[in-house]
């Protein structure tokens, strides 16, 4: 049994209990200490941002070339706040709630109920670094509604509001790097986590321009290193989004909670042929005006516009009357992958459904529809080739985000002592599927508010301890693995290139371990996915040197750790007998199609302990407790 | 669906201080539908099985909005289709047995790392220099007790709008970053939030811009091959805010320590 | 990298400049200073070329009007000020405004051309810098050289043609009879006409004179200024040949 370290008191009191009690560094102190913040998006960004205004002393590292260029930027919809600005009914309480619900009650209730207290800082906190949220003709910030809830508490700037948020978290470092109290790595990319008695104390890098290998030791190693999506090959992940540093601290010893947590979006531009290198996502905030359908009959061969009105099927209002085209992720893309599936698919490869502005461009007018998507509207017909205004959107789900990632407790902190997981990368706050516009919340709330207070908690009592030194054994012996896998990725020069194996790779995780898996489809791919790993380790051919920028040589060891990240993901799947949230087993649904969980038998969360490549991975559990939301089957009808 | 056989003149250059040169390649059967980046991809991908090292070029997000990717096609930076990344350039906008020129960014700010890769971090520079707004993590009050009309919030998007992808600098014959550094500075100035550092943080920006890129001559290249679309008119502004910040002496105090070069 | 022995990152290619306790030269230190002044000098310069062409348009009135008008500029003010007094007056502040307008094209120049040692090696394309804007450079120092040879020409008498003194209308009309010389006039004034349809619209820019509202003016304000210019003082070659005024 995992110990969260749940403060004690009621729900509502127990951040601020935590903050008490949780040991302080004295502000004239903070300099002693010297942390690495690996990462660079929402989390990773204004934690070091924060540290460095705090006075610690941090270093940043990134793999991009320059802190601001992070996938969070992505974020197309917004950010979820408890503010209640709409007086609708809102609270600190109904986000939790809406949120524990959401996550088809596999989250940790405390990290949710904080999660939702301090949503309502952040908006406070963007708006004074100056993030240009939408607002209303009064001056007011404007809100709009988001898949899975019922109110509307969604922060916006337009389509590109992670963008915005990113921008200013990459402000505010920027401010600490010219003050001095942040070094930064761009270019840099971690290789390995060094641990010393049992504690984080430092990382390898290398330097993605010149090949140098590097040490870096510091009190506390922060990782904020985002979700593994891309192990599917094609996902909405940017192309460097990987595994790596998590997957290496594994390796050292930290635990990785509930991998086959991976939500699937629901609108994203279908695939349109095999040389795809990666899956566009249009936001989710398009439900709110866009209609969801396909022909009732399988064999419609006539444009959409075409088709009248009673031969449609608006197939999420048919079954989910009460939230219709805004029921939360993962139901509306199972729901267009049961639609697909018996044959009422779209486009030329039958492999979408429609998404329809056509009632609401009626409705409000093209200029309303224009200043609400236009962004995402251009963006459709630059890639897909139609005009949205005139032609539903074809959209299909894709892989979009991971819930899963390293085990940590209420503090964020991993079970390797000194060791820190923010954002993404961690697994804490969104259960098995994640509502829209939480991520960048949960990114926030972690790299603003809860690592800075709660990292204080274990560094004081390591005040007036040096920077443990490079020159221990445990960094030569880490430098040397580092090395050595690169040499060897470098020696191999066998017949197929890295891309060809991460596709096989993906292809074998989407069909097997994707949006809906079976126990024998699980035990194929576990299996393939070895044979397909050893096959890497003999066949693959990384050409170049070590000593400059090769970006072949750098996706090679990411995708080394994919396929062991994708073993360790079938055997979850396959050990978890339920349905919940992302991850649905055929085996285990209601008659009527829908997840059904298994409360009884797990009701907790699987963090596995790694024990060997390709060795079963050691199962600690830490079980899940529900004192103010009680499960109950999730229904949207 | 059609294809395309085209043939691409791509700069190769193996590192920061060696000898570039064009190296010629034919593209066979590209489908139109692929993006620029994805029919580099295949390119590469032959480039790998013929033992010859892959074309090196900065991407992530491919989505157009992370700003990773950048390159110079047939003479503009990313390439013919205004407003669009070279990820979200579609294969579609050439021709069948096109000839595609592919150079990296060309400014001395951006020196070629390899290939097609150039280091932009002198864009960091200009953010550290004061492309921020003083707001300490905690110190903020309620969100809404800011008013901002509709219309100031959406021009500070506007502006906000940059990726930093750096075609500007690459487009402007001078080699100037005025548009990079106006959108900043236009963002930030333009919000009440802003407001208090505003004059201090136009020269300490605009300075810093100069120490690394080159002048405008309003061309107004930077503006035509912007893929956010980013006007002009905010380098104007940043130039009154100059102006004003030097001719009112508003008690712009500025930074002048020399800033650490990066590393 | 530029050069050295680091590995990583990118040298500034100008020092931070040292600021200077007059803040005229500090202005004037900074590239977007050295615009502002381009931009100033250049209003001054418009005014000059704006009022020299109106002037010269009493040689359509014949002989005695043109001397008159020449004569006049001298002895404008008189007695309150000396004669050419305000014509020197005029002259020193047209000098500095030239020399001025000259240094920082040329220190920009420099400074541009540091910033872009690399041309594109596979060529490149304009998709909104004009013809008149590209060839700046070129158009200002062809017309500063024309000035020298028009002041040579027409204010001290050395251009090879009859020259009297005092006598303004006989010397352009035996100045501009030769054809080679009345066609540099053309042509310079030409250049002169882009050189200012790019540099009247340009100035708005670096003074930072934008607004919505206007912004489409300055476009048209440029093209009418140039057009006014090249059409009022190419007419006087033309008008010399063709025996119109003679």
């Amino acid at each position: 049994m995992l110990d969260a370290k749940v403060p004690a008191g009621h729900i509502s009191e127990k951040w601020s209990n935590a903050k008490f009690e949780t040991k302080l560094v004295a502000p004239q102190n903070r300099r002693k200490f010297e942390i690495i913040v690996v990462g660079t998006g929402l989390a990773g960004s204004s934690a070091a941002a924060t540290l460095g205004e705090m006075g610690y002393n941090v270093k940043v590292f990134c793999f991009q070339d320059s802190p601001r260029r992070a996938h969070s930027i992505a974020a197309q919809g917004g950010i979820n706040a408890a503010k209640n600005y709409k007086n609708d009914g809102d609270s600190v309480f109904r986000l939790f709630y809406d949120t524990i619900k959401g996550g088809d009650y596999r989250a940790r209730e405390a990290n949710v109920y904080r999660l939702a207290e301090i949503s309502v800082q952040i908006i406070d906190q963007c708006v004074a670094q100056g993030v240009p949220f939408a607002r209303e003709y009064g001056g007011l910030l404007d809100n709009r509604s988001f898949g899975g809830a019922q109110v509307a508490r969604t922060f916006y700037a337009r389509g590109q509001t992670g963008q915005q948020l990113l921008l200013g978290a990459y402000q505010a470092l920027s401010r600490q790097i010219e003050a001095g109290t942040v070094r930064m790595y761009p270019r840099t990319e971690m290789l390995d986590l060094v641990v010393e008695n049992g504690r984080a104390v430092g990382i390898i890098t290398r330097d993605l321009v010149t090949g140098e290998i590097q040490r870096h030791a510091g009190h506390a190693v922060v990782l904020a290193t985002g979700g593994y999506g891309n192990v599917f090959y094609l996902s909405t992940n940017a192309k460097g989004s990987n595994v790596t540093a998590a997957w290496r601290a594994h390796k050292k010893g930290a635990y990785f909670a509930n991998p086959c947590f991976t939500q699937i979006h629901p609108t994203c531009i279908p695939v349109s042929g095999d040389y795809q290198s990666k899956l566009t996502l249009m936001s989710e905030s398009l439900r709110n005006d866009g209609r969801i359908w396909v022909p009732k009959n399988p064999n419609d061969t006539r444009p959409p516009n075409q088709i009248p009105e009673e031969e449609r099927d608006y197939y999420l209002e048919r079954m989910y009357p009460s939230f219709a085209n805004l029921v939360p992720r993962d139901v509306a893309s199972r729901a267009a992958k049961r639609m697909v599936d018996a044959g009422y698919g779209v486009g030329p490869l039958k492999n979408g459904v429609y998404l329809d502005f056509k009632t609401a461009i009626e409705r409000l007018g093209r200029s309303v529809i224009e200043q609400r998507y236009g962004n995402l509207f251009d963006m459709y017909e630059n890639i897909a080739g139609e005009n949205p205004y005139e032609v539903p959107m074809r959209i299909y789900p894709a892989v979009h985000y991971t819930m899963g990632g390293l085990w940590v407790d209420y503090n964020l902190m991993s079970n390797l002592p000194g060791l820190f997981v923010l954002g993404e990368a961690n697994f804490s706050d969104h259960g098995a599927n994640r509502l829209g516009a939480s991520a960048l919340m949960q990114g926030l709330a972690d790299g603003y508010f809860i690592l800075p207070t709660t990292i204080a908690g274990d560094l004081a009592p390591q005040l007036n301890t040096p920077v443990p030194s490079t020159d221990s054994p445990a960094f030569r012996e880490a430098e040397e693995a580092v090395r050595e896998q690169i040499n060897r990725l470098l020696s191999i020069r066998g017949s197929r290139s890295v891309d060809s194996f991460h596709r096989e790779l993906g292809k074998v995780m989407w069909d097997y371990c994707g949006m809906a898996r079976n126990a024998e489809g699980l035990k194929h791919a576990r299996q393939r996915v070895a044979e397909l790993r050893e096959e890497f380790w003999r066949d693959v051919k990384v050409l170049g040197e070590g000593e400059s920028l090769n970006q072949s040589l750098e996706k090679a060891g990411r995708v080394a750790d994919f396929f062991e990240l994708a073993e360790l993901m079938c055997q979850d799947a396959l050990h978890r007998e339920e349905s919940c949230g992302g991850h649905f087993r055929e085996e285990y649904q209601t008659p009527d199609g829908e997840a059904q969980r298994d409360d009884e038998h797990f009701a907790y969360v699987a963090a596995w302990e790694y024990c060997g490549t390709g060795k079963d991975a050691k199962l600690h559990k830490e079980e899940l407790v529900f004192e103010y939301v009680h499960p109950t089957q999730r229904s949207y009808k | 669906m059609s294809t395309l056989n085209l043939t691409l003149k791509v700069w190769r250059q193996a590192g920061p201080n060696e000898p570039g040169r064009f190296e010629v390649y034919e593209a066979k059967d590209i489908n139109e539908d692929m993006s620029f980046l994805e029919m580099l991809d295949v390119v590469n991908e032959r480039l790998i099985a013929e033992n010859r090292e892959p074309i090196a070029f900065d991407h992530d997000c491919r989505e157009g909005i992370c700003g990773s990717c950048g390159m110079v096609i047939n003479g503009v930076p990313h390439g013919p289709k205004k407003l669009t990344t070279t990820c979200q350039l579609h294969m579609r906008n050439f021709k069948d047995g096109d000839t595609i020129v592919v150079e990296p960014w060309r400014a001395t700010a951006f020196p070629v790392i390899k290939d097609l890769v150039v280091d932009r971090s002198a864009f960091d520079k200009i953010i550290q220099a004061g492309g921020y707004i003083t707001a300490p993590t905690g110190a903020a009050r309620d969100a809404n007790s800011i008013l901002i009309p509709k219309q100031v919030a959406d021009q500070a998007f506007d502006a906000a709008a940059c990726i930093g992808c750096g075609a500007c600098v690459a487009a402007c014959p001078n080699g100037a970053a005025q548009l990079f550094t106006a959108a900043k500075i236009a963002h930030l100035n333009l919000l009440p939030q802003g407001q208090p550092e505003r004059w201090s943080r136009t020269v300490a920006m605009v300075d810093t811009m100069e120490e690394y890129f080159g002048s405008c001559t309003n061309y107004a290249e930077c503006e035509a091959v912007c893929p956010k679309g980013i006007s002009i008119e905010f380098i104007a502004k940043m130039n009154r805010d100059y102006l004003k910040a030097k001719f009112k002496d508003r008690r712009a105090v500025v930074k002048v320590d020399m800033t650490e070069a990066a590393g | 990298m530029l050069s050295g022995t680091r590995a990583r990152g990118v040298q500034p290619l100008r020092q931070r400049r040292m600021r200077p306790r007059v803040w005229i030269l500090d202005f004037y230190g900074s590239a977007v200073g050295k615009k502002a002044v381009m931009a100033v000098t250049g209003i001054v310069l418009l005014g000059f070329v704006l009022v020299h062409m109106l002037g010269n348009l009493h040689l359509y009135e014949g002989a005695e009007k043109m001397n008159w008008y020449g004569e006049y500029l001298r002895e404008i003010g008189e007695p309150a000020i000396p004669r050419t007094g305000l014509l020197w007056f005029v002259r020193s502040v047209l000098i500095v405004a030239f020399a001025l307008h000259i240094h920082a094209a040329y220190s920009l120049t420099v400074m541009n051309r540091q910033s872009r040692r690399t041309k594109y090696q596979g060529g490149r394309d304009y998709l909104a810098a004009n013809y008149a804007a590209r060839t700046m450079r070129w158009s200002g120092v062809i017309v500063g050289l024309f000035l020298i040879y028009h002041l040579m020409d027409l204010t001290w008498g050395v251009g090879g043609a009859e020259f009297t003194k005092g006598e303004p209308y006989q010397n352009v009309v035996a100045s501009l009879s030769r054809w080679p010389v009345a066609g540099v006039y053309i042509v310079a004034n030409l250049l002169l006409g882009m050189h200012i349809y790019h540099g009247a619209w340009s100035l708005f820019q670096s003074l930072g004179w934008s607004h919505p509202r206007f912004n489409h003016w300055r476009r048209w304000f440029a093209v009418a200024f140039a057009a006014v210019i090249v059409i009022g003082n190419v007419s006087f070659p033309i008008a010399v040949l063709t025996g119109i005024v003679e």
